[in-house]
């Protein structure tokens, strides 16, 4: 199972959960399950966020591939200057 | 075969790569022959001015442009009118580049014209009348987020709480991020220090103003030349806003005298755009330096609270941050990012950093090099600072015991891959500069930072001409060297000389999308796409050989520029070189190129530490900067001058935010330093010699081990020079810009 992590202020949009566990082959499906299951994800996730996968940042990627026990985190949208 | 980050082995003996090659752009720029945003003409070309406010928030009432039209020489003029209905995703950009029901800041577009001459522009511009109805504005981000404070946006609901709540203010948003119990943290501290500090907006201060030619043809197809940091984003959102297919408007990037993330945006393109459009004429706008700093995108005003916990032995028990920025007008503000790096340099346990997104009557803020990182570097790092004094503890030692390290869980989620921040902490400490002897009044400052780096959408073309040179085409506006790095990178993998390689930025309609050149991505993403394309173009060219020679292509190799036989069972053959290989071309199968469309990933994180000896003068306050060194990890320097460049500029630049920048609002809302003499930004003499230490600790995530180097070099600055003040003062100073008022203050003289 992959391991999912939000920033702080979107725990409660996981109904408060640190940290939830999903069947996902990819940062699509993560998004999509979070979307599907959790109402205030989807807007969160409409507007744009980043996805840190075992510790490296996606920016804009969906179809990067997921190893069953990857740590997946959902960040802001990252910007740069 | 494109690069397969953990398959691939990292390329670590290189020819090209790591040397100091000419500059590509070096002739052009000084004879005058480089073509920047406002060199570009046309015929029949009309001059655009556009009309700002003069209020820092008022209703618009009514706008009558009829005497303006009637101006000889005046062949269109635009308002909001002319901006229609548009997707959700640039309502923002619309409302900031023309204002609609309300001005929202001093300077917001209102109105523009197009005319023959400027005089006659000018002329137009003064008879457009405005009604405003001055409403009350707010500019100062804690009085924005006062209960009291006028309403800029009675849509805007703060998110991010547990509960909307039920009445609009000008928070617009609450992130917060961090693990650990931070409160229990804090009570095991031997020493909990809190401070509050401010920061003033401050502007990139790019030499060359914003300036764009548009042309819009009666068939629907238009041009756009401009200045910027991202012509495809151009081209994106000038297309949404003026409804038009993105395809059918092309956009080329000029030379682009400096950006540092304020050219990643819009301001005066659409508006070009739409007065080419209503006068069938092509239109050029420039702006002046007064337009650019009251309405293009500064950097956020602050207000941050740290609190901090430290043992006698120099562990952290908890770091907790607030973090207040104001982003102007529209939410947006960089706030997130200050408060995911705040605490990034840190291993921590517990750990917690909220940020609050307001806005204010203050113009939209824009990226500036690592947006939102220094200034909660500033913050943080300056109550580390004062912990160690007062803990008397040495503040590299303390750094290097809680530094953040490979596999270390970041303060903002994730666990960190393969990072250089403890090499540069240990190329700190072992630095003459960190021993030297300081005089009366001078002090010395340390601080680290951090920014995360990024890739994205990246497209390439690669071809090789007939006499064995190579043309490279890549989306990426060069604000920084990219030429010459991503040139150098195609000429390594390739086996050629770099003088053999020519990499231009091409139009919108020559190459696949690209981003922006921002997130420090550039040499890191189109560096790796060339990469790609050239290993694309190998493949090709070792298909040529193995069809000159007739043996399979299994059987050749390419090495030191040149197909060869890849063993004695393949034949014996004579290797062609690239030029041999490019002179049969059109014989052997056409021409040769390779390409390569990626959305780069793997970009490596990225850490700096600063060292400043600075010495105040107590009589006047002002503050000179004695010695600074900067410790920086690149991954790899490609171009080691251009790295050095991109530490040293950082630097200054961190300097002038410290030291001198800032916006100066009257009371009144109106901006009161709208240009270069009131609005100082550090030149040559205000400043010692930069040195610059490059640190390779190679990404994983690049054949060559590259790291994007252009942004975390201005997030140390500002601590490093507060501490440093700080010290040779001897009290803490809180807020910037340190100017000699500010100083004098803190040393109680005034």
């Amino acid at each position: 199972m992959v391991k999912v992590q939000v920033w702080g202020s979107l725990k409660p949009a996981l109904e408060g959960a640190d940290e939830i566990e999903l069947e996902a082959a990819s940062i699509r499906e993560v998004l999509d399950q979070l979307s599907d299951t959790y109402p205030a994800m989807k807007q969160a996730i409409m507007r744009g966020v980043s996805v840190s996968v075992d510790g490296r940042m996606y920016a804009n990627a969906i179809m990067v591939p997921l190893k069953p026990d990857s740590e997946v985190f959902v960040l802001p949208k990252l910007v740069g200057g | 075969m494109n690069f397969q980050p953990g398959k691939d082995t990292l390329k670590r003996n290189f020819k090209t790569v790591g040397t100091r090659t000419p500059r590509p752009d070096g002739l052009d720029k000084i004879t005058g022959r480089a073509q920047f945003g406002a060199d570009m003409t046309a015929p029949g070309m009309l001059w655009g001015l556009i009309l700002r406010s003069p209020h820092a928030h008022a209703r618009i009432r009514k706008i009558d442009t009829s005497k303006a039209e009637a101006v000889n020489g005046v062949h269109a003029v635009v308002t909001a009118a002319d901006f229609g209905p548009c997707p959700d995703g640039v309502l923002d950009v619309r409302e900031n580049i023309m204002a609609r029901e309300k001005a929202l800041y001093d300077g917001h577009a209102v109105a523009a014209v197009a005319a023959t001459s400027r005089a006659a522009a000018k002329q137009a511009l003064k008879l457009i009348k405005v009604d405003y109805e001055v409403l009350p504005h707010v500019t100062d981000v804690d009085e924005a987020m006062k209960p009291s404070a006028p309403v800029i946006n009675n849509k805007l609901f703060t998110k991010g709480l547990d509960k909307t709540p039920r009445k609009p203010s000008n928070v617009a948003e609450r992130f917060e991020f961090g693990h650990g119990d931070v409160e229990a943290g804090l009570k095991q501290a031997d020493l909990v220090i809190e401070r509050t500090f401010k920061t003033e907006a401050t502007h990139q201060g790019y030499i060359e103003p914003h300036a764009c030619l548009a042309s819009m043809g009666s068939d629907g197809k238009g041009d756009i030349w401009c200045c910027t940091q991202g012509h495809f984003m151009v081209r994106q959102v000038c297309s949404a806003l003026l409804g038009m297919d993105a395809s059918a408007l092309r956009v080329t990037a000029s030379e682009i005298g400096g950006g540092f993330g304020g050219k990643t945006t819009v301001f005066i393109e659409p508006v070009a755009l739409a007065l080419s459009l209503k006068s069938n004429r092509p239109v050029k706008v420039v702006m002046s330096r007064s337009e650019v700093l009251r309405a293009s995108g500064p950097t956020s005003s602050t207000s941050i609270d740290i609190k901090i916990g430290m043992n006698k032995d120099g562990t952290i028990t908890a770091g907790d941050a607030t973090l207040r920025y104001q982003g102007g007008a529209f939410p947006g503000s960089a706030v997130p990012y200050g408060a995911m790096a705040a605490f990034a340099c840190y291993d921590l346990k517990a750990v917690r950093a909220v940020g609050y997104d307001v806005i204010a009557n203050r113009p939209k803020q824009a990226a500036y090099r690592a947006p939102g990182a220094p200034m909660a570097a500033y913050a943080v790092e300056s109550v580390v600072d004062e912990l160690c004094k007062e803990l008397d503890l040495d503040p590299l030692d303390v750094r290097l015991k809680n530094a953040s390290s490979d596999g270390s869980k970041a303060s903002y989620g994730p666990n960190f891959d393969v990072i250089g921040l403890r090499a540069t902490l240990e190329a700190a400490r072992a630095h003459p500069h960190y021993k030297a002897k300081l005089g009366r009044n001078q002090g010395r400052g340390v601080a680290c930072g951090f920014w995360f780096n990024f890739g994205g959408e990246t497209s390439v073309s690669l071809n090789v001409s007939a006499d064995g040179t190579i043309g490279l085409s890549v989306g990426t506006p060069d604000i920084g060297g990219s030429r010459a790095s991503i040139g150098n990178m195609a000429a390594e993998e390739l086996g050629v000389p770099h003088d053999k390689v020519r990499c231009i930025i091409a139009d919108t309609a020559s190459l696949g999308y690209n981003d922006v050149t921002d997130g420090s991505r550039v040499t890191f993403a189109s560096g790796l796409a060339a990469i790609n394309a050239a290993r694309d173009a190998i493949g090709k060219m070792c298909e040529r050989a193995a069809g000159i020679w007739g043996i399979p292509v299994e059987a050749v190799t390419w090495e030191d520029g040149a197909a060869r036989p890849s063993s004695p069972n393949a034949g014996k053959h004579e290797p062609l070189t690239l030029a041999d290989i490019a002179a049969q071309a059109g014989a052997t199968g056409g021409p040769i190129s390779g390409h390569c469309e990626i959305n780069a990933e793997g970009a490596g994180v990225s850490f700096a530490t600063h060292l400043v000896d600075t010495e105040v003068d107590p009589e006047t306050g002002y503050v000179k900067v004695l010695r600074y060194t900067v410790f920086q990890d690149a991954g790899k320097a490609v171009h080691p001058s251009y790295v050095e460049g991109q530490f040293q500029g950082g630097a200054v630049q961190g300097i002038g935010w410290a030291l001198n920048e800032e916006y100066i609002y009257g009371k009144d809302g109106t901006l009161q330093n709208a240009g270069f003499l009131d609005y100082r930004i550090p030149v040559a003499s205000d400043l010692p010699m930069i040195d610059a230490v490059i640190v390779e600790v190679p990404n994983p995530g690049h054949p060559y081990g590259v790291r994007g180097v252009g942004e975390t070099s201005i997030v140390p600055p500002l601590a490093a020079i507060s501490n440093s003040v700080s010290d040779a003062a001897g009290v803490r100073m809180t807020q910037l810009p340190m100017s000699p008022p500010r100083v004098l203050k803190a040393l109680g003289r005034i």
